[in-house]
């Protein structure tokens, strides 16, 4: 992990651990659609959110959804003029769909964080990142939480 | 002269000559093995890869399957190219030796004719003879799931396999079922082993660093080869991940690529992808990352007489259980692939001479426990098999057997992609047994569970076979199923495959909130209690003598 991120990472971290812990003694039942859209509407502030700049890593199928590793990076030269202010991660099929999310001024250097989110059952998951204009890029990607097993 | 034109002129020769009732010593005179192990010699390198023995020492029949469905990017693309359509691509002629090893067209009788295939010894001679012919050019590469799935490797802890692959001696390996030992197995036997046990795609899972050795640099004919490994990515879920819960495993696209240039940063001249990952997910991988020549494939078992091309590399499929042997023979310059000539040596063990040295190794292993594995413990008067999308005549003696020992309204059982074939009227050995089912978490459940859950886990090994993009392909074929009839849309989304259950037993729809008592094995959980799936199969056969298990039809494909 980089240094110059430590500050947001560790806000980050806490953020996740109550994201974390509300999910878990969330109790919808399984497929229930969550508030994923309003908060995606709320955070993009009424701009469509544009895929591209973010780049989300995390496993096309999970070893444990308990904890999946995640990756995410957002292009920018995190300068005053041009940075990222914002980073949200939504899961649109946990109990909740807020996992996280990561704030960062041009001091951070770079737009980049590293956590591990808990994934009830298979599902999208769905990065945004807001820069300092207003503008709102996304990335998707489905990380699949199987029963496991039959492997030959 | 290429080789594929030798290997059909074998083919048509013994076709041409066997049209009814060709005896098996007529059809032996036609695989000469100087004729199967021909080969114009090509170029500065030559690899040659073994994969998937899946601990078989000894040659075995092994049908390849009528149902091997691709969907995607892979329809109807090799390997999913089955029987008659296979034939007609690759113009082999029907009833040929190439026609009975990589086809399941008319098995029983081919295999009478033309025997068992594979034997380590069998291999050995091959690798030894190629050897001779190209000297310190040859690169031999092991594939992986070598050391596991046979009686000796289970209660030797793969060591059988360890000594016996030793004598062949492997540049590298990967793996897959090797971890299925438990990590500290696998530790203890890297360590000794000799050769680089490779997996730049296992991490700890803590720290995130490297389990092992991601490459290794070899030199041969003045060319730097980088052999990059890769391990079956979803060892974790596919099998117990508490046997590994240190490590991580994925695809891990972007660390490949970055092997890649690092290899060829460092004077690779030549880079080669040793993987687990699986034909299809190979071919994805290819086309989406620069500057891999070569991608030695294994996991699904595929047996291609063709290396299959994707951009500027080149993919070879080896087969499994022992089969074949891959040879490749490259001309490498400027860090180039100028040329290439590619033969699937089929590994015909009445044709090809077993090696001294490999069979006094094997000898030695199995002289404790030969008497017991050869005890017979019943007779199939149907073909028995296993390979294949849906359920296996095999896999329907196992559910049988778990349906009626373990008193279960409905069986499942693991859609591995290993284990023999039995001839119609072939006595069945301990030795068949151990080879469907030996493996290290063998508990044979009795559980209940709610049609819905069992909808649930049908939906979810379908979509690990059928979801169109092969990264979340997790592996195996379809989980078998006793005493349940199902329809399968293979075409159809994530979870909606699956319709039309029904309970045999009783003739009504399975129910979704209705509680089943339901029998299975190779459970992934930790702790699953039940006795050792073989002994459920000893004794059903103990009672029922002789079995005579017929297609399945409880199994309904659409879509394909």
């Amino acid at each position: 992990m980089r240094r110059s991120l430590e500050l947001s990472r560790r806000r980050a971290l806490t953020l996740g651990a109550g994201a974390l812990a509300a999910t878990m003694i969330g109790g919808a039942p399984a497929h229930a659609k969550n508030d994923s859209d309003e908060l995606i509407k709320k955070f993009a502030g009424g701009k469509e959110p544009v895929k591209g700049k973010v780049k989300l890593d995390l496993p096309e199928i999970a070893e444990n959804g308990n904890t999946v590793p995640m990756n995410v990076s957002v292009e920018s030269p995190m300068t005053e003029q041009s940075h990222v202010t914002d980073l949200m991660i939504v899961a649109d099929a946990n109990p909740r769909g807020g996992v996280v999310t990561f704030r960062f001024s041009p001091l951070s250097g770079v737009a980049e964080a590293n956590t591990r989110i808990r994934l009830a059952e298979t599902q999208n998951v769905i990065a945004l990142a807001k820069m300092n204009d207003g503008s709102v890029f996304m990335d998707t990607k489905l990380v699949k939480v199987t029963i496991g097993g039959c492997g030959g | 002269m290429t080789t594929r034109r030798e290997f059909l002129q074998i083919a048509a020769a013994a076709a041409a000559i066997m049209p009814g009732g060709w005896s098996r010593s007529f059809a032996q005179q036609r695989l000469a093995q100087d004729d199967l192990l021909a080969f114009e010699p090509l170029g500065n390198v030559t690899l040659v890869h073994v994969t998937d023995i899946h601990g078989q020492l000894r040659p075995v029949f092994f049908r390849e399957p009528s149902a091997n469905l691709g969907v995607g990017e892979s329809r109807a693309k090799p390997p999913h190219v089955t029987g008659k359509a296979f034939l007609d691509l690759y113009r082999i002629a029907p009833g040929s030796p190439a026609a009975y090893a990589l086809t399941p067209e008319d098995f029983p009788a081919l295999a009478k004719a033309y025997g068992r295939m594979g034997g380590l010894d069998r291999i050995a001679t091959v690798v030894k003879a190629i050897r001779a012919e190209r000297g310190d050019r040859v690169v031999l590469l092991d594939g992986g799931d070598t050391w596991q799935n046979s009686y000796t490797s289970l209660v030797s802890k793969g060591q059988d396999m360890v000594e016996a692959m030793k004598l062949l001696k492997p540049d590298a390996m990967v793996g897959h079922w090797e971890f299925t030992l438990g990590a500290e197995r696998v530790k203890e036997i890297v360590e000794k082993l000799g050769f680089p046990f490779l997996g730049q795609n296992v991490r700890d899972n803590e720290w995130n660093e490297p389990a092992f050795e991601p490459m290794a640099m070899l030199e041969r004919g003045s060319v730097r080869i980088a052999v990059i490994g890769q391990a079956f990515p979803y060892t974790p879920i596919a099998n117990p991940r508490w046997m590994m819960p240190n490590w991580s495993f994925g695809i891990r696209e972007e660390e490949v690529q970055a092997n890649v240039d690092k290899a060829r940063k460092d004077g690779a001249g030549l880079v080669v992808l040793l993987s687990h990952n699986g034909f299809d997910v190979d071919r994805k991988l290819a086309s989406r990352l620069r500057g891999i020549d070569v991608i030695l494939t294994a996991h699904t078992h595929d047996a291609l007489p063709e290396a299959v091309r994707v951009g500027k590399t080149l993919l070879v499929a080896s087969g499994s259980h022992g089969k074949f042997v891959s040879r490749l023979d490259l001309d490498v310059r400027d860090g180039e692939v100028r040329d290439y000539r590619y033969k699937l040596i089929p590994i015909f063990s009445d044709a090809i001479v077993s090696d001294a040295e490999m069979a006094a190794k094997i000898n030695e292993i199995r002289e404790p426990h030969g008497a017991m594995l050869a005890e017979e413990v019943g007779r199939t008067e149907t073909l028995l098999y296993r390979r294949g999308n849906f359920n296996g005549t095999l896999d329907g003696v196992i559910c049988d057997a778990l349906l009626s020992e373990r008193d279960a309204e409905i069986a499942l059982s693991p859609g591995f992609r290993w284990g023999n074939s039995l001839l119609p009227g072939q006595a069945i050995t301990r030795e068949d047994v151990y080879n469907a089912t030996a493996m290290t978490y063998p508990a044979a459940y009795r559980m209940t569970m709610t049609g819905a859950r069992l909808k649930e886990i049908l939906e979810d090994v379908a979509d690990n076979l059928f979801n169109p993009d092969p990264y979340y392909q997790q592996g195996g074929d379809m989980v078998r199923v006793g005493g349940l009839a199902y329809t399968i849309e293979v075409g159809k989304p994530m979870g909606s495959r699956i319709s039309q259950l029904r309970v045999l037993r009783t003739g009504q729809p399975l129910e979704a909130e209705k509680e089943y008592v339901v029998s299975g094995w190779a459970s992934v959980n930790e702790n699953t209690e039940g006795p050792p799936i073989w002994d459920v199969v000893f004794a059903h056969l103990a009672k029922e003598k002789v079995v005579a298990p017929r297609e399945a039809e409880h199994v309904r494909v659409v879509g394909a």
